[in-house]
């Protein structure tokens, strides 16, 4: 194994700050990485080695040249493939798009460009970030690399498959009811989702407009911080971009001590449902964090049970909105267009051959939650319900800083094991829903295998509207004790399997 | 309440998606149970509790109208299923199959 490929993002900078590794050498060991476990993992549904190499060489020679370069330049990152960027084919593991090149980059795109990152290629995903197993990929399921016979969550889960294949050091996800959070904690990652309008969703395929956001995936909390840094801040191409400061959260990712920070754990977060494995770790960490000088105390939020019901609703409506656009008549694959079919019928058609089973299931659900009659008895209830959602929020961080529970109910489940139980996949995702709904910051940390069968558990915090700060400072507490009771990250697990087989 | 299989038809007919047999009756047993189980929310939503669209307060987003640059025609028209003379070609608009 290349050791370059097991450092992370902030080392790797150094590296080659003080001239001991090129990115071209770096680029180059996670190209070769891919080639190798790919077959296995099926994280990427695009390498784009060619620009990548081109992109380190243009790094190194700016660096060889004395000009300043940011702190993540030539570092390598992975961008899910809902994410436009010119001149490779972004997806959203979509029939209807498998053939589509976008003609500009995604503000995020263009933003990793600027920065010096080098775009490895584009990962998989549940077809237009619908699913938490990414099994929903019209090219082929992802594997979790602890465990290649389960799922690596999703949607983003070639994103998170890919940091602990140790394909990339850092990548890019998309969050819009867990799809950052969920595969990281069941691929042992750290996944962040920013506040709502934090980062921009200019060139993020929309799902759920009100719902999505872009935010950073990673090894090590430092990383991700300074992925975020990157990513976020306001774009005038958003109109729900927030025109306020970034938190520090690179600052926050360096401070370990939680001396007189209120954390509240979500008491409707556990307990039913919640595998005995999962509630197991999550305790320890409460135990950790409260050693690290936080003040933990049991907070209600009365209506998260309803978080999902809601979501349900919410969701599917924006998306049979969004999906919408896809009509075979400016772009996307277009299907019967012989001359003798009228173009209604070939966007019937192009939507039913394009489409796969979730895409389908949500745009039907969306379309009769709005419908006349209906709609207030669904969306208008979930709205309502919403209401009632961020209400609880605003009452927990009038008690406590941030809130934590597990991540997700349980860890990775088999792959095929609940892709024909739709409401099984949308559990996966009850403890990350609520964050979506109310907008604030939230991400999940690992804190350790699960007894019952040795799958990674992650730790969710939740913390206020443009307080994604918080995130990282609990985070670097948690990995800093984390690390020191594992004698290193929780992934060199998988490094010694690799070297022992 | 429970959605028929004429309903769901009729859906996917609005939203102009076509489907199969095998899709429509798998759809209407999923349906059914998913609207089953979203049912609290709609006994949850009091009358007195505002409705949220989006969790951001949101106002109208201006800017100066300025001339920017756009894509040029050939970048946009790329990618278009089918294309002449230098405009998306669309497939007939009038009249039934024939």
């Amino acid at each position: 194994m290349n050791e370059l490929i097991l450092k992370g993002a902030a080392e790797l900078s150094q590296l080659m700050a003080d001239g001991q590794v090129s990115s071209q050498e770096i680029t180059q060991a996670c190209l070769d990485r891919i080639a190798q476990v790919e077959s296995a993992v099926a994280a990427f549904l695009h390498v784009d080695a060619e620009r990548a190499l081109a992109q380190a060489q243009r790094i190194d020679r700016q660096r060889a040249a004395g000009q300043a370069l940011g702190p993540l330049a030539g570092v390598p990152v992975a961008l899910k493939d809902s994410f436009a960027y010119a001149g490779a084919p972004t997806t959203c593991g979509s029939l209807i798009l498998r053939d589509w090149i976008p003609p500009y980059n995604a503000t995020v795109t263009q933003r990793l460009l600027d920065a010096g990152l080098v775009i490895l290629g584009k990962t998989n995903l549940d077809e237009f970030a619908m699913g938490s197993s990414t099994e929903n990929s019209a090219f082929g399921p992802t594997h979790n690399p602890w465990d290649l016979e389960r799922v690596p969550g999703g949607s983003g889960g070639g994103s998170a498959a890919s940091l602990v294949a140790f394909e990339t050091p850092l990548a890019i996800g998309s969050d819009t009811g867990g799809s950052i959070r969920q595969p990281a904690a069941v691929t042992g990652t750290i996944g962040v989702k920013p506040t709502y309008g934090g980062s921009s969703r200019y060139g993020l395929v929309a799902m759920a407009s009100s719902l999505d956001q872009p935010g950073p995936c990673a090894r090590g909390v430092l990383d991700a911080a300074l992925l975020h840094r990157v990513i976020a801040g306001w774009d005038p191409k958003d109109s729900t971009s927030i025109d306020a400061p970034v938190p520090d959260v690179v600052q926050a990712a360096g401070q370990t001590d939680l001396t007189g920070l209120r954390i509240g754990v979500v008491k409707e977060l556990g307990g039913e449902g919640y595998a005995a494995g999962v509630e197991r770790r999550f305790t320890e960490a409460v135990g950790l964090l409260e050693a690290a000088g936080a003040q933990l105390s049991e907070v209600s939020c009365p209506h998260f049970p309803l978080a999902l019901g809601a979501y349900y609703l919410i969701m599917p409506s924006e998306v049979s909105s969004n999906l919408a656009r896809f009509d075979a008549v400016r772009y996307g694959w277009r299907v019967n267009d012989d001359g003798r079919h009228s173009v209604e019928q070939v966007m019937r058609r192009s939507r039913g051959a394009g489409f796969g089973d979730e895409a389908k299931r949500r745009i039907i659900l969306g379309t009769y939650a709005l419908s006349s009659g209906y709609y207030d008895a669904y969306y208008g209830s979930a709205q309502k319900v919403r209401t009632l959602i961020i209400e609880d929020f605003a009452a927990a961080f009038e008690r406590v800083d941030v809130l934590i529970s597990p991540a997700t109910p349980t860890t990775a489940f088999k792959l095929g094991e609940r892709a024909g139980d739709p409401l099984a996949m949308y559990k996966a995702d009850l403890c990350t829903i609520p964050s979506n709904l109310a907008g604030n910051a939230a991400a999940s940390f690992p804190v350790g295998l699960s007894p019952e069968d040795g799958m990674p558990v992650g730790l969710q915090v939740m913390a206020p509207p443009l307080a994604d700060d918080r995130l990282y400072r609990v985070g670097a507490a948690l990995e800093l004790a984390l690390r020191q009771q594992w004698s290193g990250p929780l992934w060199a697990e998988l490094v010694r399997r690799e070297e022992s087989r | 309440m429970a959605l028929s299989r004429d309903d769901v038809a009729k859906l996917a007919d609005l939203a102009r998606l076509e489907l199969t047999e095998a899709e429509l009756e798998r759809l209407v047993g999923q349906l059914d149970l998913i609207l089953a189980s979203v049912a609290s929310v709609s006994q949850a939503a009091a009358a007195e509790v505002a409705p949220t669209s989006h969790a951001l307060a949101l106002v109208n987003v201006m800017r100066e109208d300025e001339v920017t640059e756009s894509l040029p025609p050939e970048a946009v028209l790329a990618m278009a299923p089918a294309v002449e003379e230098g405009r998306f070609r669309v497939p007939r608009i009038l009249g039934e199959s024939a």
